[in-house]
């Protein structure tokens, strides 16, 4: 009895486990603005199921360096570059959740679930990319002008959405965020000024907090959308003091449990662009443990560069991407040529590296190709996920007809553990964040065929065993017992093959070697451990049963 | 209570050669065919061009070649997919533009806008369902990898049988195996199936159930040779194979209504797969009889085991056990340190 209740308990467990991992729950999508045409996220209810691009539509690119123009001798190099450019302009791909990601040693896999425009996508990624330094806001005019823009903006019938709660909270925060930057020498003098009638409820100003260096203003993440539509109207843009243009960062700062956006106020004129950086490379130093990365400039840069920088000692200098500062402007502390060096303090030599790829990435921009392309339409993804459905329901229907005639009541506790089956197998693909594609859905199918084979096994045992004169419960115990060298030999094979099929496949058919991986070892659990378990209890109510229907 | 060939006892090592015979009779027409015509390699290997489009009215393939006929795009396979007006137009990738990477995403456009000119603006009267510009460097590393699988996975297998079981068994596990892939490979030549990496998938898939089937059959085999001492090795096979047979009918009748549901209703871009899967069944459980079975009672017989199981199958059926034979190879290594 005990037994039974332990089972019963890890079953119960387990179909627990199973059933909470599949609960909708709230997953963060990037979606476009209807208003504004930007993205931003939400959160929306769903089956925490990936599917593939498949099964909902969407552009697959596999992208390696251009080499027909002469060899490029470091393509692991140029791809991690090409990475980074691509991924700073993710969001300007129209999709919920883009994948960009590095294949092998110099190929680029782009994934864009919903994506329907082809030729865009390709024109984002191929473009090549633009670096560029440029001084921050020192003279902090843009925060003169936010009463100006926030009148200006109340005339137009625009209200404040943030909330004086959330902005005193911020303050106080930000008394212990000074003194943690204490270590920085030039210090926006500014930074210390009065932070409240930025807060006061303008439209604009209410969603900017100060941040620690002239010129840049944090912006709680979810309200970015909305400080950037406000921004890119015609009214706001006149306001904006001459000279100034607003970048947003690619940083997200957590400052107690809310997580902000950066936003810059930079001079319109670059002080050097790109095109004269030669190389950049991530070092740490041994004498002060600080992570460095040191740049070098052509000739001519490094005469720009060393005119422009003697005329802003001391000020912020951000380093723009594609139009997005990059990391926390560095200040200026001398004037600066051919040669000069970034220093990030104690920051992980990670940062570094990361900063040195993004120089080098505007330095040598990497000429990608396409090698291979997939777009699949929204509704042909629809008619496989609704095609194969159908086939699944069919396919189960039959099997579950089988099962109930040929072995009667124990066929129904097969037919009881398959549903479980199914539950285990969805968990199991939802619970580690595999994807489910068209060739997963049928390996799904599939598999529910090849899941009662152990049961198949099993019963056929029982009977034997009940053939050679045996009681119900021995027969029962023999059977599982002989049977169990043949499952456990015969699932072990299917797996190795299913393994090796994931080891070398793509996409589509990974996640059919996935789905048969993980429907094989739910169907081991189901069809030994929890028929068992019907079994016990079944033989329990029944002690003196003389016949067993199988 | 229903049972199916409970208590059989047919003699199936008795049919061993008409199923040879059967087997060639599939396998070497499908393999004549295969050598001279190759098999239908979709763009995944081939590298090349596919769009699946569907058309307002069904326009038929003709309208659609004269289309891009008209645009210059020739060699351009057009195919109706499915729906009556569902088409897939492929271009495959020659030899002689195999160098030019990245040339592939350019026909797609080509393609559209052909279509375009011909039967007018899209989402109107056509709209593009898909699209796949795969380049010959990819099509090349698809090709080396899929043989790649299948390698591994034989070597694995073969691995495993031989710590789990014996070499033996594991040999004639693999080569029943092996024989299953040439079967599946005539069947695709026979109804000209286009070979896509998830008809590959679907090879793969068969290795593991045939292989699993021929377990089944070999665990029997294992548990009877224990038990039946006297019996020699041709009536344990036998004795095995009809001891399971109700087993194989029942999981045949299983995978099988699941596949046959997929042939029918899971549309056309998994039907390939669905049909190379229904057969594979089909071989996997055949080969587990008629070629798993035989083969271990010749490589018993060639390679007698140090059990004595090679000699109980020379032996004619109900003869009283011998000694066991001196063991093999002693005589080689003599010979050897002669010369």
């Amino acid at each position: 009895m005990r037994t039974i209740r332990s089972r019963l308990i890890a079953i119960g467990g387990l179909l627990a486990l199973a059933v909470w991992q599949l609960i909708p729950t709230d997953v963060t999508q990037r979606v476009r603005d209807a208003t504004t045409g930007r993205m931003k996220d939400t959160t929306i209810r769903r089956v925490p199921i990936n599917l593939g691009l498949d099964l909902q539509g969407g552009i697959h690119l596999a992208l390696e360096v251009d080499q027909s123009k002469g060899p490029v001798p470091d393509c692991a190099d140029a791809i991690q570059r090409a990475e980074k450019v691509v991924r700073t302009r993710i969001d300007e791909f129209g999709t919920s959740e883009p994948v960009v990601q590095i294949q092998g040693r110099c190929r680029l896999i782009v994934e864009l679930a919903g994506e329907k425009d082809p030729a865009r996508a390709k024109g984002i990624i191929q473009r090549t990319a633009f670096l560029e330094f440029r001084i921050t806001d020192m003279k902090n005019l843009f925060r003169d002008a936010l009463p100006e823009i926030d009148k200006a903006l109340q005339r137009a019938g625009v209200r404040a959405s943030g909330q004086g709660a959330a902005a005193a909270s911020v303050t106080q925060l930000f008394g212990t965020d000074t003194g943690k930057a204490k270590g920085k020498p030039a210090k926006g003098k500014a930074a210390a000024k009065d932070t409240t009638d930025l807060n006061a409820p303008g439209p604009l100003s209410s969603l900017l907090f100060q941040g620690q260096v002239n010129g840049e203003y944090l912006v709680p993440e979810e309200q970015v959308p909305v400080a950037e539509s406000l921004l890119a109207r015609p009214d706001v843009q006149r306001l904006i003091p001459r000279g100034l243009e607003l970048k947003l960062g690619t940083e997200v700062l957590s400052r107690a449990g809310r997580s902000y956006r950066t936003l810059y106020a930079v001079e319109d004129r670059p002080i050097i662009t790109g095109e004269y950086l030669q190389d950049a490379k991530a070092t740490r130093d041994p004498l002060t443990n600080q992570s460095v990365v040191n740049f070098v400039l052509s000739r001519r840069g490094g005469r720009i560069f060393e005119r422009e920088t003697g005329r802003h000692v001391q000020d912020y200098m951000a380093i723009i991407l594609d139009g997005r500062v990059q990391g926390q402007p560095p200040v200026i502390k001398s004037q600066i040529g051919q040669r000069g060096q970034i220093e990030l303090g104690a920051k992980p030599l990670q940062d570094a590296q990361d900063l040195a790829l993004v120089l080098k990435a505007g330095a040598l921009p990497a000429p990608l190709t396409i090698i291979e392309e997939r777009t699949i339409g929204p509704s042909l993804g629809q008619d496989s996920i609704r095609d194969g459905i159908h086939a699944g329901i069919v396919g189960v229907a039959l099997v579950v007809l089988i099962m109930v005639v040929y072995y009667r009541l124990s066929g129904v506790l097969a037919v009881a553990a398959l549903a479980l089956y199914v539950v285990f197998t969805l968990a199991g693909l939802a619970g580690f964040g595999f994807t489910l594609t068209l060739p997963g859905l049928a390996g799904l199918v599939l598999s529910v065929g090849i899941a009662v084979d152990a049961n198949v096994l099993i019963f056929e045992r029982i009977r034997e065993e009940l053939q050679h004169g045996k009681l119900v419960r021995t027969a029962v115990d023999e059977g599982f017992k002989h049977a169990m060298s043949a499952i456990i030999d015969s699932n072990v094979s299917t797996a190795l093959t299913a393994f090796i099929l994931y080891l070398v496949g793509t996409g589509p058919v990974q996640g059919f070697a996935i789905t048969l991986i993980i429907g094989i070892a739910a169907s081991m659990i189901t069809a030994i451990f929890v028929v068992r378990t019907f079994y016990m209890i079944w033989l329990d109510r029944r002690p003196d049963m003389a016949t067993l229907s199988v | 209570m229903i049972r199916l060939f409970a208590n059989a006892n047919y003699d199936f090592i008795k049919w061993r050669r008409w199923a040879y015979g059967l087997t060639a009779a599939i396998i070497i027409p499908g393999f004549a065919l295969f050598l001279v015509r190759g098999l239908n390699y979709s763009i995944e290997f081939t590298g090349g061009t596919l769009i699946q489009v569907q058309t307002a009215e069904p326009v038929g393939p003709d309208r659609i070649r004269s289309a891009l006929d008209a645009a210059g795009i020739r060699d351009a396979e057009i195919q109706q997919f499915g729906a009556a007006n569902e088409y897939v137009i492929r271009a495959r990738l020659g030899r002689a533009d195999a160098a030019v990477e990245g040339s592939t995403e350019t026909t797609a456009a080509a393609v559209d806008s052909a279509l375009a000119r011909t039967l007018g603006p899209a989402p109107e009267h056509y709209k593009i369902l898909r699209t796949e510009a795969v380049g010959p460097k990819v099509g090349r590393e698809l090709q080396g990898k899929a043989f790649l699988a299948i390698f591994f996975s034989f070597i694995v297998t073969l691995v495993y049988l031989a710590v789990r079981f014996e070499w033996r068994f594991g040999l004639a596990a693999v080569l029943a195996t092996f024989h299953d892939i040439l079967t599946t490979i005539a069947f695709i030549r026979y109804l000209d199936l286009e070979v896509s990496l998830v008809v590959v998938g679907a090879v793969l898939t068969m290795v593991g159930y045939s292989l699993n089937d021929t377990i089944i059959i070999f665990d029997r085999v294992r548990e009877n040779l224990r038990k039946f001492r006297r019996q020699n090795l041709y009536e344990i096979l036998n004795l095995s194979i009809n001891e399971t047979l109700p087993r194989s009918v029942l999981t045949h009748g299983t995978t099988m209504a699941t596949t046959v549901a997929l042939v029918l209703l899971a549309g056309e871009v998994l039907r390939p797969f669905a049909l190379v899967m229904t057969f594979a069944i089909f071989t996997g459980t055949f080969s587990s009889i008629y070629i798993a079975a035989p083969l271990l009672m010749y490589i018993e017989k060639r390679w007698p085991g140090e059990d004595a199981r090679g000699a109980r199958a020379l032996r004619p059926p109900g003869s009283v056990p011998l000694n066991p034979p001196p063991p093999s190879g002693s005589p080689e290594v003599r010979s050897k340190a002669a010369v």
